[in-house]
């Protein structure tokens, strides 16, 4: 779960990091207070969960309170990438002498974390570490041990850094990596990490991403920042239809009926499970077939949860037919699928041999899901028929009898 | 012979009561030899039984009634408690966990995993189904019921890896419909830091007589088919390995996570269609179709393979045409 920079810039600061003295704001009027109080010129920045905000006009320099508030005006009102921002932060302009990056991310492949550290900051770590490799500095950390100083003055003397730089910046790169350990984080980056002409450092912006799975363990903190439970900061907004599916999911503690994700097409995907649902869907395009949705069923759902999502899929506008296929069930019931199916095309009053374009769901309790299933006059098929070929069959109701041929 | 179990492997079931893991150990219990489960553990359950496997309070209760060391566990409690669970495993002489638990904040796996290999232990999962030899052994819920794993698992020369449980069955059956059974299927789990990756599993796999080629299921996210791709290189690995990919069209949606909490496509390098090249340099086959997977295996089997194969596969009657 992604940060705001205002955010992420309050989690620094209670790390013991040096922050400027920053202010947020969703108000224009504010805006100009804040920069009042900072006293000197100022930097309004958008605030938004998508990059390339210099760019988009998102960053703009005031010299005085009313060019600030000004400024916070207009980017509160400037949409980036489809974001809205969620307010301004108004910074003060820092007197930089020479920028650093500090990040800590995790190395799936050594499965600790690593420190990465840059004496050239300001610029996209990756690029650095491509043109620059000897000004990375790389560091990884055990699980196990308290996290010390050292781990932190050998990542930065790896880039030439010494003297009273390194030795400045050695506590703030250990509690980064201490904020990252601390808070569950994916990523933990200050970028750039400023050192200003007096000689000392301040942490001028910062990206926080949070394991969305640890959320439970950091309620306070959440609480603290204003994060809501309901907010998901993924890369996008859920639409109606997604919010949907997740309330059909929470209808009933059995089973999955989960990441339920809007497409344009008009083939009805009820798919299942993890792996299965990735496949399905790569199938259903690589036939040629346009999915009207994304979903995941698994783990027994109830009839009514199969149920309430094949509603929802049938009577998406635009879905033609849906296809309800999962790879081999072993804990999942097919009778119990086909129940659920059946029940939405009848409840909506639909034929289900006619809405029904194939039931591709082989295993546990598949004999007498597939008696249910003839009995309707679905066409269904078992593992004989491989996940991709009943996705082809699929796509080839949909597109009608004269694109068959083809 | 098969990898990391066989007949004589012994574990416990930890959170043996919770409804999962009461039918987990059944299945265990009723597939091939059946499993030998020599104890199970919920704290505050001593005493109780469930299908005929004691209930001990702690790890070491079960170890000193066993009398004996215990192999493994199969560890299926609440994510806030499963690193306690293996550490106590861990800390109890145990070696081999199945880690079934889902939604682990990925801190606490690297926690676990980093303690495991001091102790000379291994890991495989979390969020996954465990290992099977067909006919022989399973640990974990791996293929279901036994009547169900039977169905699609055989014995035979293909060692399978997968990081979904689900398509570890699927990919096993079409294989077991070909003729091409397996020596070993592990499922490792679909998140971003798990126990064992393919690269861990490989030297199992190379050092396995049985095993005479492998097959793996990937997903977008992360670097361990790349990690694979340099393992084969270095290691000159002697058997030919097919891999499938799903997830392709997550490449066109960056940022998004779906299926399995480690798919994410972040940078360039975890993409399919990186994977896919990468795989490729290392001369590993990637199939469009699961379906492709038996001929193109085939062809690259060393001839001797071939009298492996059970000689004029009759085709079972589940795969006899299915549509009405």
């Amino acid at each position: 779960m992604r940060f705001f920079e205002y955010e992420a810039r309050e989690i620094v600061k209670r790390a013991g990091i040096p922050v400027t003295d920053f202010g947020f704001t969703t108000d224009a009027a504010q805006a100009r207070a804040i920069a009042e109080r900072i006293g000197g010129p100022t930097v309004i920045k958008s605030q938004v969960l998508t990059g390339g905000r210099m760019k988009a006009g998102g960053v703009k320099f005031a010299d005085t309170p009313e060019e600030a508030a000004r400024h916070a005006a207009d980017i509160l009102e400037l949409e980036i990438n489809g974001h809205m921002p969620r307010g301004v932060l108004v910074d003060p302009k820092a007197n930089v002498k020479q920028e650093y990056y500090a990040g800590v991310v995790w190395d799936g492949t050594a499965k600790k974390p690593v420190i990465l550290f840059s004496d050239m900051g300001g610029i996209d770590i990756e690029q650095v570490a491509e043109e620059h490799p000897d000004h990375v500095g790389r560091v990884h950390l055990s699980n196990l041990m308290p996290i010390s100083d050292h781990k932190a003055k050998e990542c930065i003397a790896q880039t030439g850094v010494t003297g009273k730089a390194l030795q400045r910046l050695t506590p703030i790169v250990r509690r980064l990596a201490q904020l990252f350990v601390d808070n569950d984080m994916v990523l933990a980056e200050i970028n750039p990490l400023c050192e200003m002409h007096d000689g000392t450092f301040v942490a001028l912006d910062a990206h926080m991403d949070m394991e969305s799975e640890a959320r439970g363990r950091h309620k306070q903190l959440l609480k603290d920042l204003g994060v809501g439970d309901d907010e998901t900061r993924l890369a996008r907004e859920p639409t109606p239809f997604e919010l949907a599916g997740e309330e059909v999911d929470g209808s009933d503690h059995r089973g999955v009926a989960g990441n339920v994700t809007e497409f344009d097409g008009n083939i009805g995907l009820v798919i299942g499970a993890g792996g299965g649902s990735l496949t399905l869907f790569d199938a259903v395009r690589a036939h040629g077939g346009e999915p009207a949705n994304y979903c995941e069923i698994g783990g027994n759902p109830s009839v009514q949860k199969t149920c309430g999502l094949a509603k929802l899929v049938l009577t998406k506008p635009g879905v033609d037919k849906i296809a309800v296929m999962m790879s081999i069930v072993s804990n999942t019931r097919v009778d119990i699928v086909a129940r659920g199916v059946i029940k939405a095309c009848l409840e909506l009053g639909f034929d289900p041999a006619e809405k029904i374009a194939i039931f591709r769901i082989p295993g546990a309790w598949e004999e007498e899901g597939f008696k249910i299933l003839a009995k309707y006059g679905i066409e269904y098929a078992d593992r004989s028929v491989s996940m991709h070929e009943a996705a082809r069959r699929a796509v080839a109701k949909i597109a009608g009898p004269d694109a068959v041929a083809v | 012979m098969s990898i990391l179990v066989d007949a004589d492997t012994t574990f416990i079931v930890q959170g043996i009561t919770g409804r999962e893991a009461v039918n987990l150990t059944r299945e265990c219990l009723d597939y091939g030899a059946g499993a030998k489960i020599v104890g199970g553990v919920t704290p505050g359950r001593k005493g109780r039984d469930v299908h005929g496997v004691m209930v001990y309070d702690t790890v070491q209760q079960a170890v000193e009634a066993h009398g004996a060391p215990i192999n493994g566990s199969v560890v299926t409690v609440p994510p806030a408690f499963t690193k306690d669970a293996v550490f106590e495993a861990l800390e109890n002489g145990i070696t081999l966990i199945v880690i079934v638990t889902e939604r682990i904040p990925r801190r606490d796996v690297a926690q676990m995993v980093e303690l495991a290999a001091l102790r000379g232990a291994r890991i495989i999962g979390p969020n996954c189904l465990g290992i099977i030899v067909p006919d022989v052994v399973k640990m974990g819920g791996i293929g279901g019921p036994a009547k169900n794993a039977a169905q699609a698992y055989t014995p035979g020369p293909i060692g399978v890896i997968s990081r979904s449980g689900g398509m570890t069955t699927e990919m096993s059956s079409t294989l077991s419909a070909a003729g091409l059974g397996q020596s070993t299927a592990v499922s490792i789990g679909g998140d971003a830091i798990i126990g064992s990756t393919y690269a861990e599993l490989m030297g199992h796999f190379e050092a396995d007589e049985q095993t005479e080629g492998i097959v793996i299921y990937t997903e977008p996210g992360g670097r361990m088919e790349a990690e694979l791709a340099t393992w084969v290189i270095d290691n000159d690995c002697r058997m030919p390995i097919v891999a499938f990919m799903a997830g392709r069209f997550m490449d066109e949606m960056p940022g998004m996570s779906f299926g399995h909490a480690g798919t994410i496509v972040e940078g360039k390098e975890d993409t399919a269609t990186e994977k896919i090249a990468r795989l490729a340099d290392a001369g590993i086959v990637v199939a469009e179709e699961i379906s492709e997977i038996p001929d193109i295996m085939k062809s690259k089997l060393p001839a001797h393979v071939e009298h492996l194969k059970p000689p004029g596969v009759s085709v079972p009657s589940w795969t006899r045409g299915g549509s009405a």
